[in-house]
């Protein structure tokens, strides 16, 4: 997808969602605040503790979802993949998929964005309000990498 | 997969997590040597510590620091708080202003998590039949069967949100609570927003109440039956007993309905409640001090709200309490599986309660914060989605939390919710088959109390459900996987 070859503008959404007072499962909130402090054009940003069911209003009105959330195990220093509509069902009661919440957008809203999910590894999930050491460099790399990201969808300076 | 043990000895089988249940809890079913169950246990595994967590925090910090505690209801615990940190600043009773725009954001609050319990947990059991398949049982299926129920699920909670966004600064974590008062009104332009969706919020929310009704009148045996047993109730009431899921003072009924305590100021609690820890759990046990830890144990949520209420200053949810109440037949109502009917009688006096708000010219007064006599202490309680939660700190000179201590809803409801497992496992399994559809049954009765165990990260790489099928000496002799 090229905005620039359409020159229709892109909308981008970056949902950062975990909790910031369990140590790096704030990872995905603390990757939102730094690309919002970009104040790239045509991106959104949220931040919630987790995913829910009215998000999918918000997805069905872009074209491309970056989902980002913490890793407890996989790649370092982030794993990047995409994500496609499924229904899952979670293992904890209030806590949605991307996977299922694009399959809500689709199934509600008949919307079917690109969508893609960054898990950025963590270590530290006690309670606490700072990233761990090896959370903090993962966060700086996975920062880099989505605005690089973005800026070549939106055809953006980097 | 292994074949299970074929030896005549107790066995224990384990389902953790519990799906669709917030946090980790683990449930154990202990059987005897005739594979009938000999003992049921809902455990919490996580220490949540959270408490200590906010030692050394300054007070007027806490209602914003505290919604780290729950993703699901941070809402209630800014409230709670911020109700508390008032004692703490002097403030017996903050300003119309900011009473009401609380109450909006309470019931913003309400309306949203109420809905998603409904919408998103409760309704794949509810409409599709607890023995229906897993992949089934989920809010994708219930859109693409049911595509106006899962509309509805999702515009209310949205709705929802946005009385948050517009009366706390933020839909997830809103910090306009502060000692003392608020740090905003409710500016016109957002009121006349929310105006504008209220009355369709408040008729979805009447048709999923009919849609419910329907079922139960559909399986009335089964609704009634599933997870029965009879408890004494605890809940905040207000003047004359009218029911007020902000503020008021604590009543507890007994199984019939008789008085336990009445009128307790929340500073009083601790005369009133007392909390047991035990060996195998995390979370505490509270009882009714009086009654002692055998008898003396409670159940709050919904269920409780409406058992205690005498009465609801919402003329739709009145006439509803009303016919949900006939079914006690003069008695409290203690299905289990009530706590469904109660929580949308909930949610539609929510609905009210913001429609009634949103034109109160209070909410865009000027007087937000009030200032008095530092003190030492301060409690609070509120009727959180899941029921009666308190918060109470006490403070330093320096202005540091020295020590928190808070109930939540969910350690309320632990012995029932124990009581509740133990009951589904006597009258669904047996034996060694351990079916999707038993399991399930477990999980039903479970999430009729939307228990909030901890506040669960949320990281990618989660553990699944795990069944595992222990001897007594702690040897696994099955253990089953559902990714």
């Amino acid at each position: 997808m090229n905005a620039v070859a359409d020159q229709k503008p892109l909308r981008i959404l970056v949902i950062g969602y975990g909790n910031p007072g369990r140590m790096d499962d704030g990872l995905g909130p603390a990757v939102a605040a730094r690309i919002s402090g970009l104040e790239l054009a045509n991106v959104s940003v949220d931040d919630p503790y987790q995913l829910s069911i009215e998000d999918s209003i918000e997805i069905a009105a872009h074209d491309l979802v970056w989902f980002v959330d913490s890793a407890k195990n996989g790649a370092e220093p982030f794993d990047d993949r995409r994500v496609q509509p499924a229904s899952q069902i979670a293992f904890d009661s209030h806590h949605l998929t991307p996977e299922t919440l694009l399959a809500i957008t689709a199934g509600c809203c008949g919307a079917a964005p690109e969508a893609r999910l960054i898990g950025v590894r963590g270590y530290e999930f006690g309670l606490g309000e700072a990233l761990s050491p090896g959370a903090a460099a993962n966060l700086e790399r996975a920062v880099a990498f989505l605005r690089d990201e973005i800026c070549a969808q939106t055809g953006g300076p980097r | 997969m292994s074949e299970p043990s074929t030896v005549s000895r107790a066995r224990k089988l384990e389902i953790d997590p519990v799906t669709r249940v917030e946090g980790h809890g683990k449930v154990t079913i202990r059987l005897d040597e005739a594979g009938k169950v000999q003992e049921a246990r809902f455990h919490v595994v996580e220490f949540r510590g959270f408490e200590r967590f906010i030692q050394g925090k300054l007070y007027w910090e806490v209602p914003v620091i505290v919604q780290r505690l729950c993703g699901i209801c941070p809402v209630s615990h800014h409230l709670a708080a911020a109700k508390a940190m008032d004692a703490i600043a002097g403030v017996d009773a903050v300003t119309p202003t900011a009473d009401k725009l609380r109450r909006l954001m309470h019931y913003g609050q309400l309306l949203q998590s109420n809905a998603l319990h409904i919408f998103h947990l409760a309704s794949p059991d509810l409409l599709f039949g607890f023995g229906a398949p897993a992949e089934k049982r989920n809010i994708v299926s219930v859109l693409e069967t049911f595509p106006e129920i899962g509309k509805w699920a999702i515009f209310i909670r949205k709705y929802g949100q946005e009385v948050i966004k517009a009366t706390g600064g933020k839909k997830i974590h809103p910090t306009s609570a502060v000692p003392g008062g608020v740090t905003q009104n409710l500016c016109v332009e957002s009121r006349d927003a929310l105006r504008r969706d209220i009355e369709q919020i408040l008729s979805w929310c009447l048709l999923a109440l009919d849609k419910l009704k329907q079922i139960v009148a559909e399986r009335e045996a089964e609704h009634k039956d599933f997870a029965y047993f009879e408890s004494n109730y605890l809940s905040l009431v207000g003047a004359n007993g009218v029911m007020d899921l902000y503020d008021g003072t604590l009543r507890a009924i007994d199984s019939a309905g008789g008085v336990i305590f009445d009128g307790v100021e929340p500073c009083l609690y601790r005369e009133q409640l007392i909390e047991e820890v035990r060996p195998w759990s995390f979370m505490k046990f509270p009882h009714i001090r009086s009654l002692g830890r055998d008898q003396g144990w409670y159940r709050v949520g919904p269920l409780a709200q409406l058992n205690c209420a005498a009465s609801i200053d919402t003329p739709i949810a009145e006439a509803e309490r009303r016919l949900f109440m006939n079914i006690g037949a003069g008695r409290p109502v203690h299905a289990t599986l009530a706590y469904h009917y109660a929580r949308l009688i909930c949610l539609v006096h929510s609905a009210e309660k913001i429609q009634q708000l949103l034109f109160d010219d209070d909410l865009q007064g000027d007087d937000l914060i009030l200032s008095g006599q530092r003190r030492g202490s301060g409690v609070s309680c509120i009727e959180a989605p899941r029921g009666t939660l308190i918060h109470h700190y006490e403070v330093d000179e320096r202005d540091q939390v020295t020590r928190a201590n808070l109930i939540v809803s969910t350690t309320s409801n632990n012995e029932a919710l124990n009581r509740a497992v133990a009951s589904v496992a006597t009258t669904y399994l047996s034996g060694q088959e351990i079916t999707e559809g038993l399991l399930n049954h477990i999980e039903v009765a479970i999430r009729a109390y939307d228990p909030c165990l901890s506040c669960a990260t949320h990281a990618l790489g989660q553990m699944p459900l795990i069944v595992t099928l222990e001897d007594a000496a702690g040897e696994v002799v099955d253990r089953k996987v559902k990714q």
